[in-house]
């Protein structure tokens, strides 16, 4: 049997998953050097690509959306097709995959956040901070999530981006956010909230914290709200000295002279307060008599160093209450298995090896199923990080076309693949469809000198369509 | 990025060896699994020790009779491990200056991966490919913006 990958037969993947990832995995196959004639159908179960970029990026950082336009040139490729609204596992199962392709590749990133393992952890009033993002940036699967923004203290839990990123969106003016491409009824509900004190909680000490420099420096740069820092929880502990003297490295040199700054701020009288605290962890949230969180109790940490010296953190015995009424964790993204794919629950990611999917039995891969994204490696590093990770994953799947080592499914032919997807979801998008809702929504917002305003419902979608 | 990042791609687990084994077994491992050091664990699963490339080819150069030796005879004992959530920065520099090729990653006493440098080197290359790409990508939107 002839090998896939001329134009005649061409090799036939489906990418599941429009984020990030897929794009790449999609733009590394299509730059080949072995000049294989690739096909790619990209699926996403939402109607709309582009994944956490348009529904985890913040809707103040309109600069880091920018990649959508790298990623509009890769979807311009002929043989890219985009099927939009169509959820792997419900409406196409893995068996109809195989039927139809000779690779897939799964990119569905880190879908959920990990817990805190803490009591008290389930109470109204505290939330995955992922929840609130996705309610933010107008995810439809949260459209009609509540948060209760009349209160006045909230906390944070976690010091990196998507934390930082949940408490500047609290801490933003109705004005700030008026300009960004913040959901409409998110938008509505900051602007009545009461949310005055905002604190955000590092486990370990400043030269740890994950969150980066222009986030770090941008929160001292909000219309009305002053960032708190106190002076002796950015004072460098010996240890994070000496760490930080033997790797001189700039970027957390820099990072450590920003929070001292702030620790040097004096009062500005602003509406809110951005408190951002370290060595502390939560141990227990308690609740009133209707289950509410009305405050966190906290245990101050110190560091020791880890045989690689490594520095981790470890409880004291001093304890802090803090009273808030409103607590985000945000400890970290974590996989979630899909129907019928190995998963490895240790490090929450697809049982993979350099992308090629694992047999959990034999540990040999599978053939013609892979993986890239943090549904691969766990969720780290920026948007761009998945571009040599997804390049990989295509060298391994390029590596085993060559060794013959693809499906062969009953119906390669692109037309056949297509007239199964609209029977299953008829209302399922094209990138064409996507572009023109896009062309829609960048409309809408023009007239209010947004940058776009954003379908929040399917069924909004849809209509705006036509269908 | 932490260390479990990378164990994440790396299929299960470490390759390893019993301190009572033979090196003969041991060179036969290295050459099955095309890898440059085997993990020395007890029954328990308990690491003992490591026992590397290097070890069997210090050792061959006064003693021919090796082979019949047991990996427990010239395994290094003093191993630094490393934990899952070990920071990437931290471990890369950590092996470089200990001239450390290999790190067993330990997790409440259990053996849960191996690192080797060129793990560590790779994750750290694929992180800054990543954030020069994610860089360009905003400039070039500025110069867009622009008009350039």
């Amino acid at each position: 049997m002839a090998r896939p990958g001329t134009a005649a037969e061409p090799l036939r993947v489906a990418v599941v998953g429009a984020g990030p990832t897929g794009y790449y995995a999609a733009e590394a196959l299509f730059k080949n050097e072995r000049g294989v004639v690739v096909e790619v159908d990209v699926y996403d179960r939402l109607p709309t690509p582009y994944g956490l970029v348009r529904a985890g990026v913040a809707p103040d950082h309109q600069k880091i959306k920018a990649v959508t336009a790298a990623f509009d040139k890769v979807a311009a490729n002929p043989r890219f097709r985009f099927f939009g609204g169509v959820e792997f596992g419900k409406d196409l199962m893995l068996g109809d995959l195989r039927a139809h392709y000779h690779q897939i590749v799964y990119c569905t990133g880190a879908q959920t956040d990990r817990r805190m393992g803490i009591p008290g952890e389930d109470l109204q009033g505290s939330h995955p901070a992922t929840e609130f993002v996705a309610w933010y940036n107008g995810h439809p699967d949260y459209r009609d999530y509540g948060f209760d923004l009349s209160q006045e203290r909230a906390a944070v839990v976690g010091v990196g981006n998507v934390a930082i990123d949940v408490a500047r969106i609290l801490c933003r003016s109705p004005e700030e956010l008026a300009t960004t491409d913040i959901a409409d009824h998110a938008l509505e509900a900051l602007r009545k909230s009461r949310v005055k004190e905002v604190y955000l909680l590092g486990r370990r000490g400043p030269a740890q914290a994950a969150f980066t420099n222009p986030e770090i420096k941008e929160i001292g740069e909000l219309a009305d709200a002053e960032v708190i820092v106190r002076p002796e929880e950015v004072e460098l502990d010996p240890l994070s000295r000496a760490s930080l003297d033997k790797s001189q490295d700039r970027a957390t040199l820099k990072k450590v002279e920003i929070l001292q700054g702030y620790a040097l701020r004096k009062p500005a009288g602003r509406s809110r307060r951005l408190i951002v605290r370290f060595l502390v962890s939560p141990v227990e949230l308690t609740g009133d008599a209707a289950g509410r969180v009305v405050a966190m109790r906290l245990v101050r940490n110190e560091l020791y160093a880890t045989a690689t010296g490594a520095l981790q953190p470890r409880a004291t015995t001093q304890f802090e209450a803090l009273p808030v009424g409103l607590v985000f964790r945000s400890v970290g993204y974590r996989g979630v298995p899909l129907p019928g794919v190995p998963f490895n629950e240790s490090w929450g990611v697809i049982l993979n090896e350099k992308g090629r999917v694992l047999d959990p039995d034999t540990k040999q891969p599978i053939v013609g199923e892979y993986t890239a994204g943090w549904i691969k490696r766990g969720p780290s590093g920026v948007i761009g990080t998945n571009k040599p990770d997804a390049a990989e994953t295509v060298t391994c799947m390029l590596e085993d076309l060559a060794q013959g080592a693809v499906l062969q499914p009953a119906h390669p032919a692109a037309a056949a693949a297509e007239a199964l997807v609209r029977q299953r979801t008829p209302h399922c998008l094209s990138y064409a469809d996507w572009l023109r809702l896009n062309a829609l929504e960048v409309s809408r917002g023009r007239a209010q000198g947004r940058p776009r305003v954003k379908f929040t419902r399917v069924e909004e979608m849809l209509q705006a369509l036509g269908r | 990025m932490d260390i479990a990042g990378i164990l994440a791609t790396k299929g299960e687990k470490a390759h390893t060896v019993r301190p009572e084994q033979a090196i003969r077994e041991a060179l036969a491992l290295l050459a099955r699994h095309n890898v440059g050091a085997l993990i020395v664990v007890e029954g328990s699963g308990r690491p003992v020790g490591i026992l590397s490339e290097r070890d069997i080819v210090r050792e061959a150069t006064h003693d021919e009779t090796l082979f019949g030796r047991k990996v427990a005879d010239i395994m290094t004992r003093d191993v630094i491990t490393g934990a899952p959530h070990d920071d990437l920065l931290t471990v890369a520099h950590t092996m470089i200056e200990k001239r450390v090729r290999h790190l067993p990653v330990v997790d409440k006493g259990r053996l849960v991966g191996i690192v080797s440098i060129g793990d560590v080197l790779k994750a750290q290359r694929d992180q800054y490919q990543g954030e020069l790409d994610t860089l360009q990508t905003q400039l070039l939107s500025d110069d867009a913006r622009r008009g350039r």
